[in-house]
């Protein structure tokens, strides 16, 4: 720790950060625009300039930019000092200058960063009375609005944009006061995570489009701190809500998951609670027509169900709360997985790594720290996007130690990166197709999904004597040796594989981390095996290993089970149709519990509405087995309930919660999420309204002059009111982040124990698999699959972040950017059937119909199948297929919205 | 000896010296020298001995410069020597003088830089509009590669150097070293900061030498006729010659290698012949447009560093704009600003956002539109966009005509206010 000197005051601070982020930790309030928490400082903006003394005997002082003048020992400065305050007082006055100030029009307002620092520089009367310079605003897609006339020129957005998210198509352009940022020409924002530049761009520039449409101040959404349900990363979100919709949803900081930014699904994927076509009321469908269901005829047939005979299928979407309730209605054998039985057994695989001594399942953070990392078979991107944001971090690594050996501080961003270029820490990625990674790939194979496993314990055979053999390829042998020596010699390095495609994958993978465990001296590696959705895991541990999916099927089809509750699930997307058709046909009683009508809703004979994320508090595990709690930030209009309160008798979340600590095994942490024990202060609850929500006792005056009575929350220790104590006592329940003076965003640096830490008396989650078991040993190397014959190609299920996950597929900000279901081909295999980029074809043995996507970084041999929104199960479709060309050639969406992969097509193919 | 060292080859009359004039005339002793074995510390003690400092405008110690790049065998393999032949700043024209009249000169100064810091590789960042520049430099390293003098193992020292043309696609800030590397990289020609200084961390991140044409040049002179004999040239506190330049209304503008440390006055009135007939002096600018304006008083002050600093401006490009009476001065320093404006890179605040708004008034000043209140604003930016504020040298350069503009032309910007027009114009 260094000492430094603040206006008089000395402080204890960190000799290797900036002025700026140590005055900010410190909890002072000192003006910046271009530093970001996460990308370090390049010195443009100039708005936190301070007087820097060289000793106590200096009366004069220097001005200097807090964010590029390291804290050293021994620093004299002064934030106070007239000097400097008059400096960034004629900043903002400079920045100001071409603003339109539309505040009272622009979405920005009321947390804008430039509206909070020019208050608090102190600008006041506009002495500039020339001509304003102006710009042309670009279309760029369905997600983000652009209005460079507000821009103040802090290059933030293309920081981010570019350098930190790998963007290549948002640049800085022009120069002098015509800087501009956009596009080269109108068009679609590239990158999956546009939605950041909402919350990076200090004012209204880049404004988000999906929230405009149905827009509201911030001070008058109700929130509540939630976790997104896109994946199974499980980032942190605030939604916000007013008039019983929901509009938007923010990033929420988490230190060890997300930290400040969300992908554009979890952003902009949260549109289907708005759905026209929700489920919203209890019916029940007697020849074809559905009737209404009062509550005691929902008793009844409640009741009826928890007969002997019923069997309940969970759902990987649906909170442990529901999962736990089911199971408890049905009994635990009768509880049955809500994923194919292909993810099944590779969950099992996974579960059984989880409690295994020898590995360590990394956060986001921490993967951000990997100096080493191999992908094996899995495209990151479109299945686990934050994690692949950090992998891009994790390249740097390398850059870092440069600086370091050059004693160039690591905050100092532009300096840090023009020394490394294009060094990076070695990134591996083996797998059969190209994917949005490869621009910061070390090595690169593109092989069959079998050849990727061999490679895979070839390498773990590289790395330790005591893996098993593995078949020696010759073809890849010295890259195959190249990267079994990157990862020996890393300090942290990282094996990353998923479920997408089988358990072979993360077989190999395991196998790697333990030739790499036991080759060192290390006590566990990081491995990260990804799942798809936000609570496999949680489901995963609720369900039986014996109990997968098709068991199921294959006991109401043979009537030893009669009844079925299906929990928020649509089991069309997970086993073959023909199974699942049978199964209901034979079910005497098909219960559906869900959100949005689905294929199977439609076999159902009872349909219980569920409510969406937003609209019950749930506790979700995420990928790395992290239990995470989600508030309720709003009420559902109509009839729908949270699902467990359908099916059992528990009152509130936290009684669930209690029950399936005691009663579900691995489960026994759950409670920690919850609350502390007292969580009212002044025994009032934590408002989700700010203390500045509008309109409330007009809110119904078209129905009702009256104020209605708020309403109550039974389920939480937050209120449904504008009333209490808000969470600047408690970071664990803050929903949207704001502290005097800090309308935006940035506010957040208020909450943390120092920038970047964690929140203060927040807390990260807690992880419930504990590691025990130290018994583990390797998997032996997979058998070879067949080779395809002539007219054969092998199915590799490929994901695509708008439109694999069931729920935000169906948000229309996400439909816009959808495409229809496709095969993907290497140009060979393409030319062999006669088939053409856009040609639909059909696929056999179902001839289900599917648009042709030819690419060269696709292996030969191999099919890559997206299986669209709804219209491809992948349980029809494992192992072999035969595709031609369909007779008929209509398209819904085609493919023409596909950007995700296609920049890298060029370096590849060259 | 030689008392014009820079320019002793030169004659515009014809085309400049071919490799084998030049050498006969001294040319490339220097690398032989080095190949006899001068080592790169043997080059780097005498250069610092020199004193040679950097004619690009800044004046730092040239020796010290390169002093500063990591050696040994832990420092980065590769390193960068780079010539700032990026020549744009208002009034100057001496680097293209040397680039037209002796190319081979420069040539033999890149590889005594690049031998010292041992660089393989050279780029000349040159100025686009620099056609003529271009040719001669590219026809004079085509003949030096055939002599050997660059390429591989040069001479058998098993020294590899490899010069690059690098024509710029424009914009002033390419004459800020480290935009210029930004530019050479092919990306945006926005500063970086310092430190980390290019000797560390410059061109792709490894160790750089950039240094201006006039530096270079003065090279082959110290290497081949010792640093007595260099010592011995100058006339002021300073070493060596320098180009001088003088243009606007004098009888005989043009560009002059002369000894530091003679006075402003021979230079104006001898060289360029004084002002031209029924014009006075007014003031002018001594070493381009971002340096400060000296009155007729200062004429008998020498054309060294120090002195012109101890009056408040700086000998920078050693070039001299020239205000007469008849000329308003308002609209020169309009005009620079005009330029300064729009050459600004908009990477940090001040320069981006102040100096348009400084362009303004003065087109407002220009039209008979100028205020108080202007300005007012024109003074507080004199400090606003000053040396340690903004990201660069850019705007505070800037501020050096604009702020002895307003000093010592007061009359001129009032009465523009209480007249509502520019008296100078009829």
């Amino acid at each position: 720790m260094a000492k430094i000197v603040i206006d008089g005051v000395e402080h204890e601070v960190n000799p290797g950060n900036n002025l700026l982020q140590e005055c900010l930790s410190l909890g002072l309030d000192l003006p910046y625009f271009c530093w970001h928490p996460s990308m370090g400082s390049v010195g443009a903006c100039r708005q936190c300039a301070v007087i820097q003394y060289r000793d106590a005997d200096d009366k004069e002082g220097m001005l200097v930019m807090a964010c590029m003048t390291p804290a050293t020992d021994g620093a004299i400065i002064s934030i106070e000092d007239e000097g400097a305050k008059s400096f960034r007082s004629d900043v903002v006055e400079s920045l100001m200058i071409s603003h339109p100030h539309d505040c009272p029009v622009c979405e920005e307002g009321g947390e804008c960063h430039l509206q909070d620092m020019t208050q608090m520089s102190g600008h006041n009367y506009r002495r500039y009375d020339k001509k304003k310079r102006t710009h042309h605003n670009q279309y760029l897609g369905p997600f983000i609005n652009h209005e460079m006339n507000r821009c103040i020129t802090c290059y933030r957005c293309v920081r981010f944009y570019g350098d930190y998210a790998g963007g290549t198509d948002l640049s800085a352009q022009a120069s002098h006061h015509h800087v501009y940022f956009g596009r080269h020409e109108e068009g679609v924002l590239e990158s999956e995570f546009s939605g950041n530049l909402v919350e990076v761009c200090p004012t209204g520039v880049f404004t988000d489009k999906a929230f405009s449409e149905n827009y509201s101040r911030k001070w008058d959404l109700q929130t509540a701190p939630s976790v997104c349900v896109g994946c199974s990363v499980g980032c942190n979100t605030s939604p916000g809500e007013r008039y019983g919709s929901l509009r938007r949803i923010v990033n929420r900081y988490n230190s060890e998951v997300n930290g400040y930014f969300l992908c554009d699904r979890g952003r902009f994927g949260f549109d289907f609670v708005n759905n026209r076509d929700r489920l919203l009321e209890p019916v029940q469908r007697i020849d074809n027509t559905g009737e209404l269901l009062a509550d005691d005829q929902v008793k009844a047939l409640i009741k009826e169900f928890k007969a002997e005979g019923t069997i309940g299928i969970g759902s990987p979407r649906a909170s442990n709360e529901s999962n736990f309730a089911l199971r408890v209605m049905v009994g635990e054998e009768n509880f049955y997985a809500g994923y194919s039985d292909v993810e099944h057994e590779s969950m099992q695989v996974i579960l059984d790594l989880a409690s295994d001594t020898a590995f360590h399942t990394p956060s986001v953070r921490e993967i951000e720290a990997a100096d080493a990392v191999l992908i094996l078979g899995e495209d990151v991107t479109n299945v686990a996007p934050r994690i692949a944001l950090a992998l891009r971090q994790s390249v740097r690594n390398k850059a870092k130690d440069l600086a370091d050996e050059s004693r160039i501080p690591q905050w100092q961003d532009a300096a840090v990166r023009e020394l490394a270029q294009h060094e990076r820490s070695p990134l591996s990625i083996l797998s059969p197709a190209i994917s949005r990674l490869d621009d910061v790939a070390s090595d690169r194979i593109i092989e069959s999904l079998s050849a990727v496993v061999s490679m895979g314990h070839q390498i773990a055979e590289k790395i330790s004597a005591s893996a098993p053999n593995a078949a020696a390829s010759t073809e890849h042998s010295q890259l195959i040796e190249k990267i079994a020596m990157q990862l020996k010699a890393a300090k942290r390095p990282l094996i990353i594989a998923g479920n997408s495609n089988g358990s072979d994958m993360i077989k190999a993978a395991a196998n790697i981390a333990r030739a790499l465990r036991d080759d060192s001296d290390k006590s566990a590696i990081d491995l990260c095996l990804l799942v798809p959705e936000v609570n496999s895991v949680g489901m995963a541990l609720m369900a039986g290993a014996e109990n997968r999916l098709g068991a199921a099927l294959e006991k109401l089809q043979s009537g030893e089970a009669k009844r079925v509750i299906v929990l928020e699930n649509d089991l069309y997307r997970r086993a073959a149709k023909a199974a699942v058709d049978a199964a209901l046909t034979k079910a005497e009683k098909v219960l559906v519990l869900d959100q949005l009508p689905t294929a199977t809703t439609a076999n159902a004979d009872v349909i219980l509405p569920a409510t969406a994320f937003s609209e019950h508090e749930a506790t979700y595990i995420n990928y790395e087995g992290r239990a995470q709690l989600s508030f309720q930030v709003h009420q559902c209009q109509k009839q729908a309930q949270p699902s467990w309160r359908w099916i059992c008798d528990a009152e509130h979340v936290d009684d669930l919660v209690e029950r399936c600590c005691n009663e579900a095994l691995g489960f026994e942490r759950l409670r920690e999420v919850l609350p502390g024990e007292n969580p009212f202060v002044a025994g009032m609850k934590v408002p989700r309204q700010s203390h500045r929500y509008s309109g409330r006792t007009a809110m119904i005056a078209n129905i009702n002059v009256h104020e209605p009575k708020q309403m109550e929350d039974k389920d939480s220790v937050m209120s449904f009111s504008m009333e209490g104590i808000p969470a600047q006592k408690d970071a664990s329940v803050l929903a949207s982040s704001w502290a005097p003076k800090w309308n935006s965003n940035q506010s957040i640096s208020k909450f943390q124990d120092e920038v970047n830490g964690e929140l203060k008396q927040g807390h990260v989650g807690c992880l419930l698999i504990e590691r025990k078991d130290s018994s583990g040993s390797y998997f032996e190397a997979a058998e070879e699959l067949i080779e395809p014959s002539a007219k054969q190609l092998r199915v590799v299920f490929s994901y695509q972040i708008f439109g694999s996950d069931e729920l935000s597929a169906r948000s229309k900000p996400i439909q816009a950017r959808m495409t229809d279901a496709y095969i993907g081909l290497s140009p060979v295999d393409a030319k062999k059937r006669g088939l053409n980029q856009g040609d639909v074809a059909t696929i056999s043995p179902l001839g289900s119909p599917a648009v042709i996507c030819i690419r060269t970084g696709i292996k030969a041999g191999t099919a890559l199948l997206y299986c669209g929104d709804r219209n491809i199960s992948p349980a029809d479709f494992s192992g072999l297929i035969e595709v031609e060309k369909s007779a008929i050639q209509t398209t819904s969406r085609g493919i023409g919205s596909l950007i995700v992969s296609d920049f890298h097509e060029e370096e590849i193919s060259s | 000896m030689v008392a014009n060292p820079l320019t002793k080859n030169i004659d515009m009359s014809r085309p400049p010296l071919d490799i084998a004039a030049y050498e006969a005339n001294d040319g490339y002793q220097s690398v032989h020298a080095i190949a006899k074995g001068l080592s790169p510390e043997d080059v780097l003690e005498l250069v610092k001995g020199s004193g040679l400092k950097g004619r690009g405008g800044a004046g730092f110690p040239t020796g010290l410069k390169w002093s500063f790049v990591p050696r040994g065998d832990n420092s980065p393999k590769q390193k960068y020597l780079v010539v700032n032949a990026d020549e744009m700043e208002p009034g100057t024209f001496k680097d293209r003088l040397l680039m037209e009249g002796d190319p081979h000169l420069m040539l033999e100064g890149m590889i005594i830089a690049a031998y010292t810091i041992q660089a393989s590789k050279a780029y000349i960042f040159l100025r686009g509009e620099y056609t003529v520049s271009d040719q001669a430099l590219r026809k004079a390293i085509k003949e030096a590669y055939e002599k050997g003098y660059i390429g591989k193992n040069i001479l058998g020292t098993g020294f590899d150097l490899d010069i690059i043309m690098h024509t710029s696609a424009g914009r002033y800030i390419c004459g800020e070293e480290t935009a210029l590397l930004n530019a050479l990289e092919g990306k945006r020609a926005n500063p970086r900061a310092k430190p980390p200084f290019p000797q560390v961390s410059g061109l792709w991140g490894k160790p750089t030498i950039v240094n201006n044409v006039e530096t270079i040049c003065n090279l082959p002179g110290i290497l081949t006729y010792g640093n007595d004999w260099y010592h011995g040239l100058t006339k002021g506190n300073d070493h060596g010659t320098k180009l001088f330049g003088v243009s606007g209304k004098v009888k005989t503008p043009g560009c002059w290698e002369l000894p530091l440390g003679l006075p402003i006055r021979e230079l104006l009135e001898g060289y360029a012949g004084g002002m031209q007939d029924g014009l006075e002096l007014k003031g002018f600018l001594p070493g381009g447009g971002s340096t400060d304006f000296m009155l007729p008083e200062h004429l008998d002050i020498t054309l060294d560093y120090d002195e012109i600093a101890k009056v408040g401006s700086r000998l920078a490009t050693g070039t001299m704009i020239v205000l007469d009476d008849k000329t308003c001065p308002v609209g020169m320093v309009g005009n620079l600003m005009k330029f300064f404006a729009h050459e600004s890179c908009g990477f940090c605040t001040p320069c981006r956002d102040g100096l348009p708004w400084v362009d303004q008034i003065f087109r407002d000043f220009e039209n008979g539109e100028g205020s108080e209140k202007d300005l007012q604003i024109l003074h507080d930016h004199v400090t606003y966009l000053g040396p340690g504020r903004t990201f660069c040298a850019l705007a505070p350069g800037a501020t050096a005509p604009l702020g002895s503009g307003l000093k010592y032309f007061k009359e001129d910007f009032e009465k523009h206010i209480t007249q509502k027009r520019c008296s100078y114009k009829h």
